[in-house]
């Protein structure tokens, strides 16, 4: 047997339930899981890795669809997986489609942001999709799999 | 008889034309509905599958060596 250096990937999983602070963090109210939101924004807005925070600047407006999208179903906690003695990965997906139920939306969008209500609004990630427009219909946004590769979140070693 | 919500209010699908599409990619299934009524777009619904996060974040482990 050897020892093999590597970052534990129980840990990669604990930074998705803020189990570990190495600066300056939030008090928190509870242990039970944050509020997150799907917010969407139009193909023309300017959203990218370097957003921090949700916003009201570029997201769709229209009729049926309330400032801020919808909130995420989140019934599956963090899961996470070595897949080798070096590397895993952990991984977090909603566990139930995104749905923006008969609404109008006459300008094209392309975008969800996925933040934290509960955190001030702080964003998680930006994902893109071809771009859509909605009248007096239903748009609904289907999660990739809960998986190591697929995921919405993903943090791994490599 | 199928009631579709539409900009004219509920229509009864019979009285509508309708148009079904879908795209497909690396990222993405997407499919969605169109009713027209006298050429006119009176409904638009999509379904957006996401396939996979396009990105992921990354680490290394730093070795003392």
């Amino acid at each position: 047997m050897a020892n093999t250096a590597s970052l534990c990937t129980s840990f990669l999983a604990e930074l998705m339930t803020g189990t570990h602070n190495f600066g300056v963090a939030p008090i928190r109210a509870a242990t039970t899981a944050d509020t997150f939101k799907g917010a969407l924004y139009l193909a023309s807005a300017t959203y990218n890795a370097a957003t921090t925070a949700y916003s009201a600047t570029g997201e769709v407006s229209g009729t049926g669809y309330t400032a801020g999208g919808v909130t995420v179903t989140n019934a599956t906690a963090p899961a996470s997986t070595n897949t080798s003695s070096t590397a895993g990965v952990a991984y977090w997906t909603p566990s139930a489609s995104l749905t923006y139920t008969t609404v109008t939306l006459t300008t094209a969008f392309d975008t969800v942001l996925i933040y934290n209500s509960t955190q001030s609004n702080k964003a998680v990630g930006v994902y893109t999709f071809g771009s859509q427009t909605i009248t007096a219909g239903t748009f609904t946004l289907t999660m990739p799999t809960n998986s190591t590769s697929a995921a919405l979140v993903r943090l791994a070693t490599t | 008889m199928a009631l579709v919500t539409t900009t004219l209010g509920e229509m009864d699908e019979s009285l509508l034309e309708k148009r079904e599409g879908t795209f497909e990619d690396d990222n993405e299934l997407t499919t969605w509905t169109e009713y027209w009524k006298d050429s006119a777009l009176v409904h638009r619904s999509a379904h957006v599958t996401l396939k996979k996060a396009p990105v992921f974040a990354g680490g290394e482990q730093t070795n003392f060596v």
